[in-house]
């Protein structure tokens, strides 16, 4: 593919980051995301909008995130100087609060009454939640059954904040089974509810609205380092899962050539075997949810499931403006799998205690991979989007420990 | 474009002052050569117009009688390629009755769209029904499918107002498919009068036929519908019974076949006295 002028560009009028994107929607709620990109559209350039949505990042999530450097990680890996985006601090425990406030803002001046949402590990959950509760919408969460099981302690701070927890049972019961049930609540329930979905994918205009939502990330992150170090990180790392932290992350850097960027997809067991979650290195492009992306899919066109340690990461499709970076070379991917996401996950914990997420950790194993290679005054930005309080339960049974 | 099956079945139909009764199964349900008899079986049952799911995993505007009824296809290892077989082998003996594939686009995108369009139109399908690809992606598969004689039929939903209708309609042919509910297939059954006035809202903007589907339940229901429209389309409730009539493993049984069609004859009843 030519090189493009300019990353930032996408998506088209049409919602394409190249042949990726699009509304491959149902008729019943092509009219909802019409509305939707016209409120969209309003809401960013209405400083009303704008300044609610930045106080309530600077007093209700505690923005701007720290950018720390890690020392102790950077002497283990002995190379690269490694700073991490400290998305863990936030409000909730992650970076999914950033984009659930910026969309119940748009709820709420689109007049809606009812909130729904997906979720995998349950921190979208707990963050739509969490605004659902703050701004006094009722709200209802669809949870794979099986996510539920290995999710217990999210599952109930969802409750707790009110939310409904609905569990999905079809297909494999994880994320995309939940994603299909909410649109599936969508299409009932078109004129009361506002569906407001945790990354980068669906249809236009949600990748991109997610993204400039999650954008702060990376707009801090460059005006941290600035501060810093006088200059641009040379390398940024993050998970994805579909997405959202990385594109978050990646955007604001997109045009600034020098700065190498990698996204770290879900290895699971390996890529070499069929349980993995890595939509780019095994999948092809497809049509799922909205848009057309890479997908994990069978020579028929069915979908298969990911498979990840991590219930963040284990969705077969991934944000359609990742498939476009990918095709067009700007942004490298990689994967890491469970064990090197475990390994890293208790490496991050005892040299720097910062107990990390599951997801974040396998951005962290990439890492350590690179980091030893790189010259010492290497700037290196690990995106630490969540933190593992809600992991530790799984862990210890990976780890074998009953901690009853 | 052309007169395919479809049209010459609304107009031997309007000519008789009849209405369509559009039968939906997944093809492959519960298993590729049942589903087949069942499908030969549909049109002596008094199915005028067959609408063929091609399963997928993810229906994302499905409810769970035709979910799982895609599931149960899936699992006897129906795929895109079977379904058109299927298409094929019924129109050994039949070569009037129109047969539409109902779907999600992506296994017909894998599939490759110029080699769907070509086998699709070879194997004897008449029109497509794919519920994800709105008028926005009309590049998509619509025009390629229209320019190759095959009948592009789309979905207006309730959500669908005056304003858009036109464009909903602009590159519709066979018939008009009204979604009676905002929700998914085999939900809520329609309101006779809110139906009516949606068909007559539609015909304002379109010669075509209006068949009227989604909740859609029994023979009382169907004959209601079509006594407003053009036909009465019914799916959810025909893949109800094969699931009802399914031995102790899912498996098909002595009953499948004859009370799926028998399920067929009383609609196709309901929508003759409209
Ligand atoms: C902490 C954390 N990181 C990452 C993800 C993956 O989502 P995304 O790729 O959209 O950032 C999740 C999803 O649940 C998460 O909880």
């Amino acid at each position: 593919m030519s090189k493009a002028n300019s990353y930032t560009t996408g998506p088209d009028e049409n919602g394409r980051f190249g042949i990726f994107g699009g509304r491959f929607v149902a008729e019943t709620l092509m009219p909802l995301i019409l509305d939707l990109e016209k409120a969209y559209g309003a809401a960013r350039q209405d400083p009303a909008f704008l300044d609610q949505l930045q106080d309530l990042q600077t007093h209700y999530v505690g923005r701007p995130s720290p950018l720390y450097f890690a020392e102790r990680l950077t002497e283990h890996y002995g190379g690269a100087k490694i700073y991490l985006k400290r998305d863990e601090l936030n409000h909730t425990g992650s970076h999914k609060i950033n984009n659930c406030l910026g969309q119940i803002l748009l709820a709420k001046r689109m007049g809606k009454r009812r909130i729904i949402a997906e979720t995998g590990a349950g921190q979208h959950g707990v963050a739509v939640a969490t605004v659902a509760a703050r701004f006094g919408l009722p709200c209802t969460i669809f949870m794979g059954a099986t996510d539920i099981e290995r999710q217990k302690p999210n599952v109930f701070r969802m409750k707790l904040l009110g939310a409904e927890i609905m569990p999905v049972t079809s297909g494999a019961g994880t994320l995309k089974d939940a994603m299909n049930e909410a649109l599936r609540d969508w299409v009932t329930n078109v004129d009361s509810t506002f569906y407001i979905i945790g990354t980068v994918a669906g249809p236009h205009p949600y990748p991109a609205m997610v993204r400039d939502f999650q954008s702060i990330i990376g707009q801090e992150t460059k005006q941290q380092m600035l501060e810093r170090e006088g200059r641009l990180p040379d390398t940024l790392c993050a998970c994805i899962g579909g997405g959202s932290n990385a594109m978050g992350l990646f955007y604001p850097f997109l045009d600034d050539e020098s700065v190498d960027i990698i996204g770290v997809e879900a290895g699971g067991h390996g890529i070499d075997t069929p349980e993995h979650a890595a939509s780019l290195a095994g999948g092809k492009p497809g049509v799922l949810h909205g848009n057309r992306t890479y997908l994990l899919q069978d020579d028929d066109g069915q979908i298969t499931e990911g498979h990840s340690i991590s219930a963040g990461l284990d969705y077969p499709g991934i944000g359609p403006e990742h498939a476009y970076l990918k095709d067009t070379g700007r942004v490298t991917y990689v994967s890491a799998t469970d064990q090197e996401a475990l390994d890293a996950f208790q490496l991050c914990t005892k040299l720097e205690g910062i107990i990390p997420a599951l997801e974040p950790s396998h951005a962290l194993s990439h890492v350590g991979k690179i980091a030893p290679d790189l010259p010492s005054d290497h700037l290196l930005v690990m995106n630490m989007c969540g933190r593992g309080d809600k992991d530790v339960f799984s862990v210890a049974e990976h780890l074998n420990v009953d901690i009853g | 474009m052309q007169q395919t099956r479809l049209d010459n079945t609304f107009k031997q139909l309007g000519e008789r002052n009849s209405k369509a009764f559009v039968a939906f199964v997944s093809a492959g349900d519960p298993d590729p050569v049942t589903s087949l008899k069942i499908m030969h079986g549909l049109p002596t049952a008094g199915a005028d117009i067959i609408e063929l799911g091609m399963p997928f995993t993810d229906p994302m505007a499905d409810g769970p009688s035709i979910q799982a009824s895609s599931q149960r296809a899936l699992k006897a290892g129906m795929t895109l390629k079977g379904t058109l077989d299927m298409v094929r082998q019924f129109r050994t003996d039949n070569d009037e009755t129109p047969i539409v594939l109902m779907g999600y686009y992506n296994p017909v995108y894998i599939y490759g769209v110029d080699a769907f369009i070509h086998d699709a139109k070879q194997a004897g399908v008449d029109g497509l029904i794919i519920v994800d690809l709105p008028p926005e992606e009309d590049e998509e598969l619509c025009i390629p499918a229209l320019n190759a004689g095959l009948n592009f039929i789309r979905l207006a939903t309730p959500t669908t107002d005056d304003a858009r209708l036109p464009e909903v309609l602009a590159n519709t042919s066979g018939f008009v498919y009204y979604v009676s509910i905002t929700g998914i297939t085999g939900s809520a059954s329609p309101e006779q009068n809110v139906v009516e006035e949606a068909v007559v809202r539609i015909k304002r903007y379109t010669d075509l036929p209006v068949a009227v589907g989604f909740g859609v339940r029994t023979a009382e229901q169907a004959e209601a519908i079509a006594s407003v429209a053009d036909g009465a389309v019914v799916g959810s409730a025909l893949v109800d019974v094969i699931a009802e009539s399914l031995d102790s493993q899912g498996l098909t049984s002595a009953k499948t076949v004859t009370e799926t069609l028998k399920k067929a004859q009383e609609l196709a009843d309901g929508v003759k006295r409209a």
